[in-house]
């Protein structure tokens, strides 16, 4: 395992908006021992432009996305989002027989969320993080409804020293983000978020802490809106924190 | 005409030719097991009751004719002309309208009495639902018109759920016109989600358990 | 969809708090239902009723007939019908021939469907809505709010003014006295009408039985009552074998109120027969097209047609639960209404309508027949752009930008390099709450319309990433 080459798809928010969380993965990845690679063709997975019906501009970035990744011996994704988007919507956009297709047979069972990387490969539950406070966990829908993952990130959550994880009764209701649904519908989007903070505040916690780097810009948002004094947390960063 | 309208533009929807043969529909595992009668009279009872409904044992048919009498409290009622329901006693009881001449007759009955009584083919024990089959002895709307519905059926008439009813009556349209599974006191939640029973069907059902 | 609509609906604060807490209760009343302690075959039931459900409408053809000829062996009769009309038609003829005036009804989406009511008072029958929420409605001249709660966006204020205003009583706000009301104004309805009418949840073909499914008793008393009996059905509720709602009753009930079974289960297969006491003389079932050919003719699509009508996608729908039953274009309301309304209708017809979701997955999660909502939202959404032609020129144009852009690595981070100069960054590492005019491009504006935006970081990961290893 020490050793064993990673390659990262920080996403494009995360490269552009959230840096940081990028930064945090890679640390907490190198401390397990594993020696990252960041492939610095990468740009985004298509997902703007699939979600908005748009499967034609979507195949070109996929096809770069394949490109850029085709020797990577892992893709680890900070987004169960983007991560979902490469291992279950790319099917939909090439026919059986092309090669597309065969590239991404060719990546099966190696794109994986971070959270689920560090469960079920690297095998990790302490990674030596502290973190004094109360946090509540955001279940992203597309992690839990398309990637089924549930109960690693809060694992991972239940080894950081100090931490106390509170769950919240909304956790597995929608951020309300929804790409470009948040400016689509925008007060019911904005909505959503105001139902789901409903339900944060009442955990009392001052962290939300999730796996999708986008729906924390959507609840942020909404929580500097509101003027509460509530952070959001991406794991990775509460991962690497000492 | 509609119906070649509609039956070409289905068979051209699933690139079918008419009278083109059929795989067999898809199996799935059946859970009927077994249960004692004792065991599944308690569920039974238990369902029902979480529903409202009320359930009363009778060691005998000639007990269970008490029950009734005693549950009908000399009000008017009408009974379905079922053997069981005579051998119980129902028959000639005071009050109790046995039968009818014709439809009419009888739904204006129905619809002027305070019980209906009936027996049941089968009660499910899982769900608490009754099982009425339409025929020369049992009816539509006994169970139906009149505030309150009095089930008496045999110990043994419990079954363990949908499964095992379905074992034993597979096809109901082949035994009659109507079989309806009646699961506690008519009821709705359509204002404001409260519950409120008696809606159009009674509000009120026992059921006499007769045996065991 | 009406965007102003869509806002009055989600700033009206009481309106908001009946529907969360109707689709609330109703959502613990399911998870209670379906918990793996009570009912361990749940996902095996879902995955069997899939399958049935794909094998009779792959072979759909063969057990409309096989139905037909069950219906027409126990002395009923099966009506074919393309269109709403051609239902109007034959229900209006029959009432004429029989000299009925008065119709009950008990609930059917079907019928909402194709506008049966209204096409019947034209022509002068009384056709009264015997569900106690239809009956409402009814009242009340709205349409279906909910698949299975169809008065849930009124409260009981509310009904105590329609029933004092519609039936000339006093007025009554306790829920229990209302349903008395009705009870006792129905009750007559259904005694003196000549033909009930019903829709069916299922159509058993090997024995010709129509299955529905009720609460009330309104569906017995409209199939037992008069003396003609129609059933109005859409062609996708046959499902081969009675044996098959082993599986779909199980399902129903426990998605739609968390019952385990509803109070009634009817099976009804033609008029009364010899030697029983009571039932219908006649007994008739139409069988409605409506659109559903077309729909079917869609392999990739075609699961749509297997909803059993429980509502359990608009109860865990976080969209729904915003907008409400109204807002959406027609009688079939929530996710499932936002994947068969197009492909009723044409998908631009109403072409906001498949990108009135978050793609949450919710519906898919608890859908007892297990239709993939997403992933038909999401074809949906590729022909409304297909077919959209020059109105999304522009959104066209910006994502055709976005896949050049994303092709090209070094214009990417260029780009952003660009846009992190440029962006204000107010003090202490706040987000954004308003931008000039200059900067607030519509999207930005709709996005700061409800929250705060985050500036772009000053150094992009990909920067970080390369100072990190010059270091």
């Amino acid at each position: 395992m020490a050793g064993t080459r990673v390659s990262i798809f920080v996403t494009c928010i995360v490269d552009q908006v959230f840096p940081q969380v990028g930064m945090a993965m890679t640390e907490v990845l190198e401390r397990l021992g594993y020696t990252v690679d960041f492939p610095e063709g990468q740009t985004c997975c298509g997902q703007p432009a699939f979600n908005s019906g748009y499967r034609e501009e979507a195949r070109t970035v996929a096809r770069h996305f394949l490109r850029v990744f085709a020797d990577s011996e892992y893709i680890i994704v900070p987004a169960g989002s983007c991560c979902a988007m490469v291992s279950h919507h790319f099917a939909d956009l090439f026919e059986e027989a092309s090669p597309e297709r065969r590239q991404l047979e060719a990546l099966d069972g190696r794109v994986f969320e971070f959270s689920r990387f560090l469960a079920e490969v690297a095998h990790a539950q302490d990674v030596g993080a502290q973190f004094e406070g109360v946090v509540t966990y955001h279940d992203s829908c597309h992690a839990l409804r398309e990637l089924h993952i549930h109960s690693a990130p809060r694992m991972l959550l239940s080894h950081v020293r100090g931490l106390t994880l509170r769950e919240m009764g909304a956790a597995q209701e929608c951020c309300g983000f929804g790409g470009t649904f948040s400016i689509k519908f925008p007060e019911v989007s904005g909505g959503m978020a105001r139902t789901k903070i409903d339900s944060i505040v009442e955990t009392g916690a001052k962290t939300v802490v999730s796996i999708d780097s986008s729906c924390l810009m959507q609840l942020q948002g909404a929580i500097s809106r509101a003027g509460l004094p509530i952070r959001t947390m991406h794991l990775a960063e509460v991962l690497a924190s000492r | 005409m509609s119906r070649e309208a509609i039956l070409s533009s289905v068979r051209a929807a699933l690139s079918r030719k008419s009278g083109q043969a059929v795989p067999p529909p898809p199996e799935w595992a059946v859970t009927a097991g077994d249960m004692p009668v004792a065991a599944r009279i308690e569920l039974f009872t238990a369902r029902l009751e979480a529903l409202n409904g009320k359930v009363r044992r009778a060691p005998s048919p000639q007990d269970a004719g008490a029950v009734v009498a005693e549950i009908l409290g000399g009000k008017s009622a009408i009974a379905s002309p079922a053997p069981y329901l005579e051998t119980c006693g129902v028959r000639g009881m005071g009050g109790v309208i046995w039968g009818a001449a014709d439809p009419e007759q009888w739904r204006e009955a129905c619809a002027t009495v305070d019980f209906g009584v009936t027996s049941a083919s089968y009660a499910l024990a899982d769900t608490g639902s009754l099982v009425t089959i339409a025929g020369p002895s049992e009816t539509r709307l006994a169970s139906l018109l009149p505030p309150v519905h009095v089930a008496v059926i045999p110990a043994e008439a419990i079954l363990t759920g949908l499964d095992e009813l379905f074992l034993k009556v597979p096809k109901p349209a082949e035994i009659a016109s109507s079989m309806v599974l009646i699961t506690g006191p008519s009821r709705t939640a359509d204002i404001e989600q409260i519950l409120v029973r008696g809606v159009h069907g009674p509000g009120e059902i026992y059921v006499v358990i007769v045996g065991e | 969809m009406n965007k102003n609509e869509i806002v009055s609906t989600v700033s009206n604060a009481p309106l908001q708090l009946a529907i969360y807490t109707a689709t609330g209760r109703l959502i613990n009343k399911r998870k209670t239902a379906t918990d793996s302690s009570v009912l361990p075959q749940y996902q095996d039931l879902r995955t069997a009723a899939n399958a049935l459900k794909r094998h009779t409408m792959d072979h759909l053809d063969h057990y409309l007939e096989q139905f037909e000829a069950q219906v027409a062996a126990h002395g009923g009769k099966v009506i074919y019908c393309q269109t709403g009309e051609a239902v109007a038609d034959f229900v209006l003829k029959l009432a004429k021939e029989r000299g009925a005036g008065l119709l009950v009804k008990s609930k059917s989406m079907t019928t909402e469907e194709v506008d049966l009511n209204e096409r019947l008072e034209h022509h002068h029958l009384e056709a009264v809505e015997t569900d106690l929420g239809e009956y409402i409605l009814q009242l009340a001249h709205q349409r279906p709010y909910h698949i299975v709660a169809p008065a849930l966006h009124m409260t009981r204020y509310d009904v105590a003014d329609v029933f004092s205003k519609s039936l000339a009583v006093e007025r009554e706000t306790e829920p229990e006295k209302q349903t008395k009301i009705a009870r006792s104004v129905l009750r007559q309805k259904f005694l003196d009408a000549g033909i009930g009418i019903t829709g069916a949840n299922f159509l058993v073909a090997d024995s010709g039985a129509v299955v529905v499914v009720e609460n009330e008793g309104n569906a017995r008393l409209s199939s037992s009552a008069p003396r003609i009996h129609i059933a109005i059905a859409g062609i996708e509720k046959i499902i081969p074998r009675a044996a098959d709602l082993a599986v779909f009753l199980k399902l129903l009930g426990r998605s739609a109120t968390g019952q385990p079974l509803t109070v009634y289960t009817s099976f009804l297969s033609g008029p009364r027969r010899e030697g029983e006491v009571d039932g219908p003389d006649e007994f008739f079932v139409v069988l409605l097209d409506n659109g559903r050919t077309k729909l079917l003719a869609d392999a990739e699509k075609r699961e749509s047609l297997y909803c059993i009508r429980c509502g359990a996608c608009l109860n865990h729908c976080p969209v729904y639960r915003k907008i409400g039953g109204h807002n959406y274009p027609w009688v079939y309301s929530g996710p499932i209404g936002a994947i068969i309304t197009p492909q009723f209708h044409g998908v631009q017809n109403d072409p906001a309508l498949p990108f009135a979701s978050s793609l949450c997955g919710a519906c898919a999660e608890v859908c007892p027949v297990k239709i993939d909502i997403p992933k038909i939202l999401l074809a949906l959404r590729s022909e409304v752009i297909q077919t959209s032609g020059s109105k999304t020129r522009v959104e066209r144009l910006a994502f055709r930008g976005f896949a050049w852009v994303m092709v090209h690595p070094k214009i990417f981070a260029w780009l952003g390099a660009l846009g992190a100069r440029f962006s204000p960054r107010p003090a202490g590492g706040a987000w954004i709450r308003k931008l000039p005019r200059l900067l607030a491009a519509p999207p930005l504006a709709k996005w700061l319309s409800q929250r705060d935006l985050p500036p772009p970081a000053e150094k992009s990961f990909r920067q970080l990433w390369k100072e990190r290893k010059k270091s």
